[in-house]
């Protein structure tokens, strides 16, 4: 029973995560029709930026809100100088620019800061764990991750559902050539559309740097289950994406906490292991299969008119 | 017509002389073919620099004869391992392989060298593939072979009094020889083994089924990146004081202490060298490495660092000679005459070592360092369980 209440936890703490990642992909895919694979870099310049931050300031909030920043202002300069001129092309066009920029980025961040990983250190105030029910300790930090997220995505739901910007949003990603028709600087709003996709994921970026290795190349591996999250969900829907990101946090956390033990029902346990461990890996994409069997646009399809 | 055949063989010949004698001047090419990026890139970085560190003290030279020698980044990828490989050994004409840290990265890295006639030395991976029936005459591991790592664990954690274990490691050949090795000679009962994907970062459901299996200890083998994010992440969950880890090197090196900090304080864990090791080439290297690096040498840049000293003594016994005289260097490498750093040293049939095996435990000395302590001998002249598979005399 605890194992599975810390289990769930852990799922939830990984769907989170992967939503704030996947809110800005979906969102430009969705409403501007790009296909951004260099989204993964701006999550690694937020995680950078968040420990070169918190090691100069020595503050983890001063590191957090300078990481938002970097992957926000990264966000602008990668939208005005780049993506700008693919709106009108093919996605593959799109895929080729953007990996390009993945290569460079990858080495620019290897040229400033070298290919030694970089560890922030927890904050101390969140470095403990707390016992969340009788005999189950559960990291702080973990917990504020959860929180984080839940808070992004209601701030995200406000903003999209009740504000005029939101409101501009919803009509881009079902008509963009009405919008721009109706008078609005579509222009300006993709670029500041770009930058706060940049900023959630610069944000997931800084929330992860003190729990793993910040190193070159960590967005790629993320960017992939963060497709499979989108694409569960329905491109272009922020609803999509976060009931999406839960169940492949939880279908991942859950398959490698409990499949090897049922494997172990049929198998010897050295067997069980290794064939659980690659099962288990591929489980998501066992979850986006089945999904799209049913569904094959997402399980909250966008009705799209605009491209 | 006959005169003018004479004289153009003769010119012939005295150009192949002419080569010849080039050649022996030429340096002998060493491609070094090692992980320098991702999470584990310190550990190539340290087998770099304690190879180099040795080719330096000769300026340029191992075994009084200058040697070439060519350092890439395999990214831990078989793939980009195989591509460099392929050139080193084409168009750079390398006569020796080595570097390679991953047990990934050598299955396809080795062959290729072997294959081309090569000599392959490794300064870190060596599997069990190439320690049993397809061990090679040109293979040879200089630093241990893989299980022997885990092995020398599981006699540790017999010999600190655990009855049970919970093991774990990453879901490829290392990982499979590591924990095959562990139980080989650990006789408490195994409360599971998991594992993980190579370069993991996160462990939060591994560490929800150690909390919830409650083992009297853990094993894992988790190098470099993997084995940091493991360590903090096992800490802030709260398990650190509660279930003990019984480590191998890999698990508790120099890098791994330095990044988690206070939670690594009392680890216990097996090695085959230590920074404190009492023998003079210990000390020469150790003083050595701190004086060039501005830092203290990794078990990687040890053991980079006795590659290095094993070469040099093979280059010094047959004069320079590699490919040209392949018995000759054959039989000097196996000869292994060189003072290891690690204090004793003997080459198996199956070209891996027998040496000693010892348990550590880290303390933070009154600097505030953290420092692996030697505190006795667990396996003393430890040798691989695969050498009498292997058909080599």
């Amino acid at each position: 029973m605890l194992l599975l209440i810390e289990q769930t936890l852990g799922g939830l703490q990984l769907g989170v995560f992967l939503f704030l990642v996947a809110t800005g992909l979906t969102l430009i895919f969705g409403i501007m029709g790009v296909i951004n694979l260099a989204h993964g870099s701006l999550y690694m310049v937020g995680a950078f930026a968040a420990a070169f931050g918190t090691q100069a300031t020595g503050s983890f909030f001063w590191g957090l809100l300078f990481a938002v920043a970097a992957a926000a202002i990264a966000g602008l300069l990668l939208e005005v100088l780049i993506i700008r001129r693919l709106y009108e092309r093919n996605h593959l066009d799109q895929v080729l620019a953007t990996f390009g920029v993945i290569l460079f980025t990858n080495e620019l961040v290897t040229i400033v800061f070298g290919r030694q990983p970089l560890f922030a250190d927890m904050p101390a105030a969140l470095a403990g764990s707390v016992e969340i029910v009788p005999g189950l300790q559960y990291p702080v930090y973990r917990l504020v991750i959860i929180l984080t997220g839940i808070i992004a995505a209601g701030i995200l739901y406000y903003v999209i559902s009740r504000t005029r910007a939101g409101m501009l949003i919803r009509a881009g990603a079902t008509n963009r050539e009405m919008v721009a028709a109706l008078g609005v600087d579509i222009s300006l709003m993709f670029t500041l559309l770009f930058a706060f996709g940049a900023a959630f994921a610069g944000l997931a970026g800084a929330m992860t740097a003190p729990l793993v290795s910040v190193e070159v190349g960590m967005g790629e591996h993320l960017l992939i289950l963060t497709f499979v999250v989108i694409v569960i969900g329905g491109i272009g829907s922020v609803k999509g994406a976060f009931i999406g990101a839960l169940l492949v946090g939880l279908t991942d956390s859950l398959g490698r906490a409990f499949l090897p033990d049922l494997m172990k029902l049929f198998l010897p346990p050295a067997e069980a292991s290794t064939v659980a461990g690659g099962l288990s890996s591929m489980f998501i994409y066992l979850l986006m299969a089945f999904v799209l069997i049913f569904k094959p646009s997402g399980l909250f399809p966008v009705q799209s008119g605009g491209h | 017509m006959k005169n003018l055949r004479i004289g153009a063989a003769a010119g012939l010949l005295m150009s192949t002389l002419g080569v010849n004698t080039a050649l022996a001047e030429e340096p002998i090419t060493i491609g070094m073919i090692t992980t320098l990026s991702t999470g584990a890139g310190y550990l190539g970085e340290g087998v770099r620099d304690g190879f180099m560190l040795a080719v330096q003290e000769e300026g340029g030279k191992l075994g009084g004869h200058p040697v070439n020698v060519l350092v890439e980044d395999d990214g831990r990828k078989p793939g980009n391992g195989k591509q460099i490989v392929d050139r080193f050994l084409e168009r750079e004409g390398a006569e020796i392989i080595t570097g390679v840290i991953f047990s990934n990265v050598s299955p396809v890295v080795a062959p290729a060298a072997l294959k081309a006639g090569a000599f392959y030395l490794t300064p870190n991976s060596a599997p069990s593939t190439f320690a049993g029936k397809k061990c090679h005459e040109n293979y040879f591991a200089v630093a241990w072979q893989n299980d022997t790592l885990f092995e020398a664990a599981g006699t540790y954690a017999n010999d600190l009094g655990y009855k049970n274990a919970f093991i774990m490691a990453p879901n490829y050949q290392a990982g499979k020889d590591a924990l095959a090795g562990f139980k080989r000679y650990f006789d408490g009962e195994i409360v599971d083994e998991v594992y993980t994907q190579l370069g993991q970062t996160d462990y939060a459901a591994e560490i929800a089924r150690i909390r919830d299996a409650k083992p009297e200890m853990v094993n894992h083998f988790l190098p470099g990146g993997m084995g940091i994010n493991f360590l903090k992440q096992y800490a802030a969950a709260g398990l650190a004081d509660e279930i003990p880890l019984v480590l191998s090197q890999a698990s508790m090196d120099l890098r791994i202490m330095g990044a988690v900090g206070d939670s690594a304080v009392g680890v216990r864990n097996t090695a085959h060298w230590n920074l404190d090791f009492d023998n003079e080439a210990n000390k020469a290297f150790v003083a050595g490495f701190q004086e060039a690096y501005g830092r203290a040498p990794t078990t990687y840049a040890a053991q980079g660092y006795d590659t290095a000293k094993l070469i040099a003594s093979a280059l010094a016994a047959t004069g320079g000679k590699v490919k040209d005289d392949p018995d000759g260097f054959r039989a000097a490498l196996k000869a292994a005459n060189f003072d290891s750093v690690r204090g004793e040293f003997a080459f198996n049939t199956n070209q891996h070592p027998i040496h000693n095996y010892y348990g550590r435990v880290v303390e933070k000395d009154a600097d505030g360092n953290f420092v692996n302590k030697t505190v006795g001998l667990v396996s003393p002249n430890h040798k691989d369980a695969y050498a009498e598979e292997c058909k080599l005399k």
